[in-house]
């Protein structure tokens, strides 16, 4: 659910699409548009009733995204889902049964979590098994934006990947660690694929907005108010009162945008609607999307009744260089960790001095004992229940805590090293005493065995964008038709 | 609508933004930022802590150890809220992160004071 919301640090030369002293000769006709977002993520769930009134209410699509970032780049380093396959399927099938009924069309974006081929390719299975069973025939985009290292590194040489704040220049050995590099794919792509006659469009990573924003772009609706209606309702509810009561639909027109939750006993407020523009944004006012800049700095935020809102004064800001934020997952290292409970009084009186010193004996012994270069491995402790989620950054100074979970976390280049390291450390986790200590203590570890293994540790290593030759480029599409009678796969 | 409230109080206030906001929340925006909110309920506790000198780069800088250069903080009256952005100092979910989604960073931004820094 998270959008990228930093502006590039290179800013291309905007073009304001109008100015207040020229006024359009011809204004284009505009269809209404109304999008129907059942949840903020695909395989969170909704209700068939929830999806029925928004069909009820004339939706002309059902839009939904698929992933995010903010799980952590776990899932973009192992191209693997965040959501259960089962979870998924239950969600795909209500979108698609309801849509062909409807004769509308389905669009996921960010498919499997972190949007690449294999995301796509896992959603596109699931869609398939459906369509079969359901004995439906629809005509299936796939919309592929993995970018390989080579292209990557092709365009970096050609100078056309750019760093967004707060990241400096790209290197080539960044680019070569990256496990999975994905394009966050604008709306372009869906609009080509929609009017290719698609009935489902399953994305690879796209930015929240462009899934919902893609059919009321493709009808001729203003950029601005479409722009910010699709933030607006990309995590579903959450710009609601309400935020676990379901989704919303918004209907784009001439001049702005309306937006209601699908539950009729939610309702949306200016505060709600106009707060959205917080959520997951570094910058409450502008967000960039791949061919401009949505600015709400202007907007109205107007309760139409109890339930309902209407937004309008948004702009967008085309921008001169199409351009696609790029993701990239690397692995960091490989864990294994220790968790291990603490509740004497004595020793959580003094646990700084305690924490230390275990650090300091086992950082010592495995140097000595493993024979391991210190520059290559990390020990963490972390200390939950005193101050292991804010660290160095933990302001209250209070009374000692009833107990402490001790999680004691190896890193090092291998998993075999990191795994000895816990197990080298083993014994004086379960021991280690206070210098004013007669006795070994002896503390309590969470099961048996107590190291746990992590496997590789990931991390996100690209903040950059590159310049496109136009608004397709770096995608590709693929198209089935699935029979109703054939089966699909 | 970044309008900047001052207030002129004689007193010293010995509260907190914890003590006058309706909620306090931090998120992820993004795998390398963090963005901080305060909501307010009611105009007055949106001016204690719009005011000048309570919610500044330099104390942002201080209570999250990072560059004071930055940090991005916005005011917007029409929601009654004060908005607060910086650079992570280690991006979500990487091997030094305690917090993937940054969900429990609000804590050091509640306990900032509502006098304001003496420059």
């Amino acid at each position: 659910m998270t959008n990228d919301p930093i502006n590039p640090a290179i800013t291309p030369a905007i073009t304001p699409t109008s100015t207040p002293t020229s006024t359009p000769a011809i204004t284009p006709a505009v269809t209404p548009t109304r999008v129907l977002v059942p949840t903020g993520m695909l395989g969170a769930g909704f209700t068939p009733e929830s999806l029925r009134r928004g069909i009820e209410m004339g939706a002309d699509v059902i839009a939904v995204d698929g992933g995010s970032t903010d799980s952590g780049p776990y899932y973009l380093g192992t191209a693997t889902a965040k959501t259960t396959e089962r979870a998924v399927s239950n969600d795909l099938r209500m979108m698609i049964v309801a849509a062909a009924a409807a004769g509308i069309p389905v669009i996921v974006g960010t498919c499997g979590t972190s949007g690449t081929d294999a995301g796509v390719d896992w959603v596109a299975g699931m869609t398939a098994d459906i369509l079969r069973e359901e004995g439906l025939e629809r005509t299936v985009a796939r919309i592929y934006s993995e970018q390989s290292r080579a292209v990557v590194l092709e365009r970096l040489a050609a100078g056309r990947v750019h760093p967004l704040e707060p990241a400096g220049p790209l290197d080539e050995h960044t680019v070569e660690r990256c496990e999975h590099i994905v394009g966050l794919l604008g709306h372009h792509p869906i609009v080509r694929a929609l009017e290719h006659g698609a009935d489902i469009v399953l994305a690879g990573r796209s930015t929240d907005t462009a899934v919902l924003a893609a059919l009321p772009l493709m009808r001729g609706c203003p950029p601005g108010p479409t722009w910010h209606a699709a933030k607006t309702a990309e995590c579903g509810g959450q710009c609601t009162v309400n935020p676990r009561q379901g989704g919303v639909l918004f209907e784009v027109d001439h001049d702005g945008f309306t937006i209601e939750p699908l539950n009729p006993a939610s309702s949306c407020t200016p505060t709600s609607v106009a707060a959205h523009m917080l959520y997951e944004n570094a910058d409450p006012f502008r967000m960039r999307e791949p061919t401009g800049t949505l600015d709400t700095s202007d907007a109205t935020y107007v309760a139409l009744d109890d339930r309902r809102v209407r937004v309008e004064g948004s702009r967008f800001d085309e921008a001169e260089i199409t351009s696609m934020k790029l993701e990239g997952s690397a692995i960091g290292g490989y864990q294994s960790m220790v968790l291990v409970g603490v509740r004497d009084p004595e020793v959580l009186a003094s646990l700084d001095e305690w924490v230390a010193g275990l650090r300091s004996f086992v950082s010592d012994g495995a140097e000595r004992v493993l024979g391991l270069d210190p520059a290559t491995f990390s020990i963490e402790m972390r200390c939950y229940g005193a101050n292991a989620v804010l660290g160095d950054l933990e302001p209250a100074h209070e009374l000692p805590p009833r107990e402490v979970g001790l999680l004691m976390i190896a890193t090092a280049p291998d998993q075999a090293t990191a795994t000895a390291i816990t197990k080298y450390a083993n014994p004086y986790v379960l021991h280690f005493p206070l210098p004013s200590m007669r006795d070994l203590p002896s503390f309590a570890f969470a099961g048996s065995p107590a190291e746990t293994p992590r496997g590789a540790v990931y991390e996100f290593v690209l903040q950059h964008v590159v310049e496109l030759d136009d608004e397709y480029d770096l995608a590709r599409i693929e198209y089935d038709r699935t029979s109703a009678m054939e089966g699909a796969r | 609508m970044t309008t900047t409230t001052t207030t002129t109080t004689t007193t010293t206030d010995h509260r907190t933004i914890g003590d006058v906001a309706e909620l306090v929340r931090s998120k992820n925006a993004g795998p390398f930022w963090v963005t901080l909110d305060v909501f307010c309920d009611d105009d007055a506790s949106f001016a204690l802590v719009a005011a000048d000198g309570v919610v500044t780069e330099s104390r942002i800088a201080a209570a999250y150890r990072v560059d004071a250069d930055h940090v991005r903080i916005f005011r917007m009256p029409n929601i009654r809220v004060v908005k607060v952005s910086f650079p992570r100092r280690v991006s979500s979910g990487s091997a030094l992160d305690h917090d993937v989604h940054a969900g429990q960073q609000h804590v050091p931004l509640q306990r900032i004071p509502l006098t304001p820094e003496v420059c």
